[in-house]
């Protein structure tokens, strides 16, 4: 399986019915392969955030295998429009 | 951490047992692996804050674990345990599958998974760490400082 940073974008939408996913590979930054996401989804509202970054995690639990470094930002669509305007 | 439990007492029974990928993994390997995953219970109650890390505090190798490492260090959190991991590929792979998350650095409050960096980094931003802290009993620096200047 390739993992390619379109792979994860797209299993996150399907996975996480997310509105917005933004993946950065930041493997340039490191030795290995690396990838910094940003997912808005209604999905997360009312769960806390080690919830949320479990549900991502569980969704590339096969990719995750294979990436040396993750970073993650979740929101809800409500946290993500009030960060926009700051 | 259920299933390997029960694949040990399988194989204790059978003397041998069939891992994910066909591999027939010995008693001994088994057990040895569920004791680790108890040590590890051990040792996350030990200290009221622990971090599973590259490197160590003095010398991190890796950027995610500094981060830990110098949040704690601006709340003022001084007796704190800290695991290198690349010392120990067991306790490396080990951590992972007891916090059931995949990527260190790992912190541990009062014996609670916490999350890695980004969850830390979350915390200390918007005020959730110092508030952690003060029911382990830990006053932040923060706290502190910005008493101080009131």
């Amino acid at each position: 399986m390739a993992i390619t940073a379109d792979h994860i974008r797209d299993k996150l939408i399907k996975e996480l019915a997310a509105v917005l996913v933004d993946v950065e590979d930041t493997s340039s930054n490191r030795c290995a392969a690396s990838y910094k996401v940003l997912v808005v989804s209604t999905q997360f509202e009312g769960k806390p955030l080690l919830q949320r970054h479990r549900m991502v995690n569980t969704c590339l639990a096969e990719e995750l295998k294979e990436i040396h470094a993750f970073e993650q930002k979740t929101l809800t669509p409500e946290q993500w429009e009030k960060q926009k305007s700051q | 951490m259920n299933s390997l439990l029960r694949s040990t007492a399988k194989c204790l029974r059978t003397g041998a047992a069939l891992g994910p990928h066909g591999r027939v993994w010995s008693a001994r390997f088994l057990c040895a692996a569920a004791d680790f995953q108890k040590d590890l219970g051990e040792m996350v109650k030990k200290d009221k804050v622990v971090v599973f890390m590259k490197g160590t505090r003095a010398q991190p190798m890796c950027g995610f674990s500094n981060a830990v490492v110098q949040i704690l260090r601006m709340h003022g959190v001084d007796d704190y345990a800290t695991y290198n991991v690349l010392e120990d590929s067991e306790l490396r792979e080990g951590v992972k599958v007891f916090s059931n998350w995949p990527t260190i650095p790992q912190v541990y409050l009062s014996g609670e998974f916490v999350g890695g960096c980004d969850i830390l980094l979350q915390m200390h931003q918007n005020g959730d760490l110092v508030e952690e802290l003060k029911k382990l009993g830990i006053s932040s620096a923060l706290l502190k400082a910005e008493e101080e200047s009131k």
